[in-house]
C-alpha cells in the first residue's frame, strides 16, 4: 500500500485534474460550433441540400393512361414582392414535359436580391418532380419596380406513385442580404 | 473515532459562522448536500404545481383555466425546472452528501466551488421562474427550445437562456468537484473496482456532464446570436438550417436522460443488497453496463428526429444503436433481481421504493425499445405515448431512486429513524397514484392524441380525466413525504451508526447523524 498523499500534494493533484476538465469544457463548446460545418458537409455529400439544380434529363416514357394535376403555390417571406404563377394548376401525364411561367413584381422603390426555394406536397412527390430549368436555381436581382416572367421547365416521372393523383409545387421567396453569397455561415 | 456532535455544536467549537451566514458562507459538502436537497425539493414543487394546472386544464375537453399560450409556458418551464432544477441538483446533492463518506474523503475536492456552483442555482431559479412574467411571457417552444419559435419568441426566452447557461456552468463545475473528488481523494486501498456503485455511477454521470453540457451552452449561445446579434445558424432564409439546432440539443439532449437515470441506478444498486443481505450480484458486469450506458448513450441521439427528415442509413444506424441501449441496461435489471433471488429480503420503505422502482422503470424501458424502432417511432412521435414513456423513466426512474436513496440514507443524515408507516403509505400511494396517471396516457398515445395541446377531441376525455385524477392523487402525496421528512429532522427513534443490519459502507461506520467533519485521517479499507 502507498502512503497517504499530504494534504498539499492531494491539492496540487486536484488542480492539475481541474484544468484538464476546464480544457475538455472549452474543447466541447467548440465542438458544439463545429458540428455547424460538420453538418453542412454531411448534408451535400448526402445530398439533402440539392434544391437548386437541375434534374437530369433522362428518356421515360409518356404514360397516358394517367393525369397528375400540379398546383403552382407562390408565397414571399416578408418581402414587397408580388409573386405568382400565371396557371395555377395544370394538368399533365407523367413523362410529360411542361413549361410554366411565374410572374415577379418588386413593389418597393428599391432593388433586391431573393431567392426562391421550392416545396413539395405531398413530401414524397418531391422525389418525382424533376426540374430542368427554374428561376429557384439561383439567385434573382430585381430593380425598384421591376416586373419580371420567370419559367420553370418540369416533368413528373412516370414512377410516381399510383395513388398520387395531385401535386403541389409550392415556392417561397426569401430576400438574400446584400451582395452576400448564399450562406451566411 | 470522533465523539458525534450536533452540527450546531460544532459549528461553535470551530468558530464557523452560525444562522443563515453559515449556509450562505458554507463550504462543507455535508451541508452544501443539504441545500442541493432542499433547493431540488423546492424546484419539484414548483415543476409539481405547474404540472397541476396542466392537468387541471386538461381534465375535461375544452378551455378552461389557463390560455393556450400560458398553457404552452407551462409545458415548457415544468420540463426545464423538473430536469434542470428538481432533478440534476437532486442527484448532485447526493453526491455532496455521500460520495466523500463512500470513499474515505474528507470533504469533496475543491469546497470553495462547490459553495459557488450551488449558490449559482437560486438566482438561476428566479430567473426561470420570473421569465413568466416578462412582456409576452415564458417561453413556449417546448422544454427542447426548437427553433424556429425559440427565435421568434419574446424576452422571456432570453432569459431562459441566461437561466439555462447559469444552470449549465453550474452543473459543469459540480461535476468537475465530484469526478476529481473520486479519482483523486480516495481513501488508501479504495481501489476503482472496490467503490460502492453509486461513486461509479456518479462518475461515467460527471463524465457525460464535462463533455455535454458544454454543447448545451454553445446551442444556447448559438440561439441567442441567431436572436439578437444576426447570425443565421437556425435561420433558413439566412442560410441556416432549424434541424441542425434538433441535432446539437440531442446531442446533449440525449445523454442528459442518462445523466438524470445512471445515479438512480447507483442508488438502486446500494439498496437492494442492504435489504437483500446478499452482496450486489455482478459488481464488474455493473461497472461495465454503466460505462457502456455511457459511451452509447452519446451515439443515438438522432433518436428523437426520426420524423424530421434523415436517409434511410442515417434512421437505421440510430435506430440499432438506441436498441443497443437495451442490452448493458438489461444486464443492470437482471443483475438486480439476481442479487434478489434468493435473499433474506426485507421490505422497509427504501427497498419498497428499490423494487417499485424497478418496476415501473422496466415498464418505461420497453416502451423506450418500442420507441427506438424507427417505423413504429412515425406513428408515435409526439404523442402521449412519448410522454407516458419518458415519465415513467423520468419519475419512475430517477424520482422513485431519490426517495429510496433519501429514506435510505435520511437515518444516517439526521440521526433519528423515519416513521415507517408514513414512508410506506407515501410508497403505495405514489406507486398507485402515478400509474393512474401514466398509464392512461399510453392509450391517448396510441389513440393519437398528441402533446403540449391544452384542449383534445372528444374521445380522449375518459383517460385524460383519469390522469387527471392520478396527477392531483401524486402531487398530494408527495406533501407527505414532506410531512415524513420534517418529521425525521425534528426528531423520533435514534439511529444506530449501521442503521440497517444488512448495510456495508464506509458511510455506516460513521455514528448517526455523522460529525461535521468525517475522515480528517483516511480509514482503514479491508
Amino acid at each position: 500500500m502507498t502512503t497517504t498523499p499530504t494534504h498539499l500534494e492531494t491539492d496540487k493533484a486536484n488542480r492539475a485534474m481541474r484544468l484538464k476538465f476546464i480544457l475538455v469544457v472549452a474543447i466541447m463548446f467548440a465542438f458544439g460550433y463545429l458540428l455547424v460545418p460538420f453538418y453542412e458537409r454531411i448534408c451535400k455529400v448526402i445530398g439533402l441540400r440539392d434544391i437548386d439544380r437541375a434534374d437530369e434529363v433522362k428518356a421515360a416514357q409518356m404514360d397516358t393512361t394517367r393525369t397528375v394535376r400540379v398546383e403552382l403555390d407562390a408565397n414571399v417571406n416578408k418581402l414587397p414582392l408580388k409573386f405568382r404563377s400565371e396557371t395555377p394548376i395544370v394538368n399533365i401525364h407523367p413523362g410529360e414535359l411542361m413549361n410554366v411561367v411565374y410572374e415577379v413584381e418588386n413593389t418597393s422603390d428599391r432593388p433586391m436580391t431573393g431567392q426562391a426555394i421550392p416545396s413539395y406536397g405531398p413530401q414524397i412527390a418531391g422525389a418525382y418532380f424533376r426540374k430542368l430549368e427554374c428561376f429557384c436555381f439561383t439567385k434573382q436581382s430585381f430593380g425598384p419596380r421591376e416586373m419580371r416572367r420567370m419559367p420553370v421547365v418540369f416533368w413528373v416521372d412516370p414512377e410516381l406513385p399510383k395513388e398520387i393523383v395531385t401535386v403541389t409545387l409550392s415556392y417561397t421567396f426569401f430576400e438574400v442580404e446584400g451582395n452576400k453569397t448564399g450562406s451566411t455561415m | 473515532m470522533q465523539t458525534p456532535l450536533t452540527l450546531s455544536g460544532d459549528a461553535e467549537r470551530l468558530g464557523q459562522p452560525t444562522g443563515i451566514r453559515r449556509w450562505l458562507t458554507t463550504t462543507n459538502h455535508k451541508d452544501i448536500g443539504t441545500l442541493y436537497l432542499c433547493f431540488s425539493f423546492t424546484m419539484f414543487i414548483v415543476g409539481g404545481l405547474m404540472a397541476l394546472i396542466i392537468r387541471a386544464e386538461l381534465f375535461q375537453p375544452g378551455l378552461q383555466f389557463v390560455h393556450p399560450e400560458l398553457f404552452n409556458q407551462l409545458t415548457t418551464m415544468h420540463g426545464l425546472i423538473m430536469v434542470f432544477g428538481a432533478f440534476m441538483p437532486a442527484f448532485v446533492g447526493f453526491a455532496n452528501w455521500q460520495i466523500p463518506m463512500m470513499i474515505g474523503a474528507p470533504d469533496m475536492a475543491f469546497p470553495r466551488l462547490n459553495n459557488f456552483s450551488f449558490w449559482l442555482l437560486p438566482p438561476a431559479a428566479i430567473l426561470l421562474v420570473g421569465s413568466l412574467f416578462a412582456p409576452g411571457g415564458a417561453t413556449g417552444a417546448g422544454w427542447t427550445l426548437y427553433p424556429p419559435l425559440s427565435v421568434q419568441m419574446g424576452p422571456g426566452m432570453d432569459v431562459a437562456i441566461f437561466a439555462i447557461h447559469m444552470l449549465g456552468v453550474s452543473s459543469i463545475i459540480g461535476s468537475i468537484n465530484i469526478v476529481t473528488t473520486i479519482l483523486n481523494m480516495r481513501a488508501p486501498g479504495m481501489t476503482l473496482m472496490k467503490m460502492p456503485l453509486f461513486v461509479w455511477t456518479w462518475l461515467v454521470t460527471g463524465y457525460l456532464l464535462i463533455v455535454v453540457m458544454p454543447v448545451l451552452a454553445g446551442a444556447m449561445t448559438m440561439l441567442l446570436t441567431d436572436r439578437h446579434f444576426d447570425t443565421h445558424f437556425f435561420n433558413a432564409a439566412g442560410g441556416g438550417d432549424p434541424v441542425l439546432f434538433q441535432h446539437i440539443f440531442w446531442f446533449f439532449g440525449h445523454p442528459e436522460v442518462y445523466i438524470l437515470i445512471l445515479p438512480a441506478f447507483g442508488i438502486v444498486s446500494e439498496i437492494i443488497p442492504t435489504f437483500a443481505r446478499k452482496p450486489l450480484f455482478g459488481y464488474r458486469s455493473m461497472v461495465f453496463a454503466t460505462c457502456a450506458i455511457g459511451i452509447v448513450a452519446c451515439s443515438v441521439w438522432a433518436h428523437h428526429m426520426f420524423t424530421a427528415g434523415m436517409p434511410v442509413a442515417g434512421q437505421l444506424f440510430f435506430m440499432y444503436a438506441s436498441l443497443l441501449v437495451a442490452v448493458p441496461t438489461g444486464v443492470k435489471v437482471f443483475n438486480w433481481v439476481a442479487t434478489m433471488w434468493e435473499g433474506s429480503l426485507t421490505f422497509e420503505t427504501p427497498m419498497l421504493f428499490a423494487v417499485g422502482f424497478l418496476f415501473v422503470f422496466v415498464v418505461g424501458g420497453i416502451t423506450g425499445v418500442i420507441l427506438a424502432v424507427a417505423p413504429v417511432d412515425v406513428q408515435l412521435q409526439d404523442t402521449y405515448y412519448v410522454v407516458a414513456h419518458f415519465h415513467y423513466v423520468m419519475v419512475a426512474g430517477s424520482l422513485f431512486g431519490l426517495f429510496a436513496g433519501t429514506y435510505y440514507w435520511l437515518p444516517k443524515w439526521t440521526g433519528h429513524m423515519y416513521d415507517e408507516r408514513l414512508g410506506r403509505a407515501h410508497f403505495w400511494l405514489s406507486m398507485i397514484f402515478f400509474n393512474l396517471t401514466f398509464f392512461v396516457m399510453h392509450f391517448l398515445g396510441l389513440a393519437g392524441m398528441p402533446r403540449r395541446i391544452p384542449d383534445y377531441p372528444l374521445q380522449f376525455a375518459d383517460f385524460n380525466m383519469i390522469a387527471s385524477i392520478g396527477a392531483f392523487g401524486f402531487g398530494l402525496t408527495q406533501l407527505l413525504f414532506l410531512y415524513t421528512v420534517m418529521k425525521c429532522i425534528r426528531g423520533g427513534e435514534k439511529a444506530s451508526a449501521r442503521v440497517w443490519d444488512g448495510a456495508t459502507g464506509l458511510e455506516w461506520t460513521l455514528p448517526s447523524p455523522p460529525p461535521h467533519h468525517t475522515f480528517a485521517a483516511p480509514p482503514v479499507i479491508r
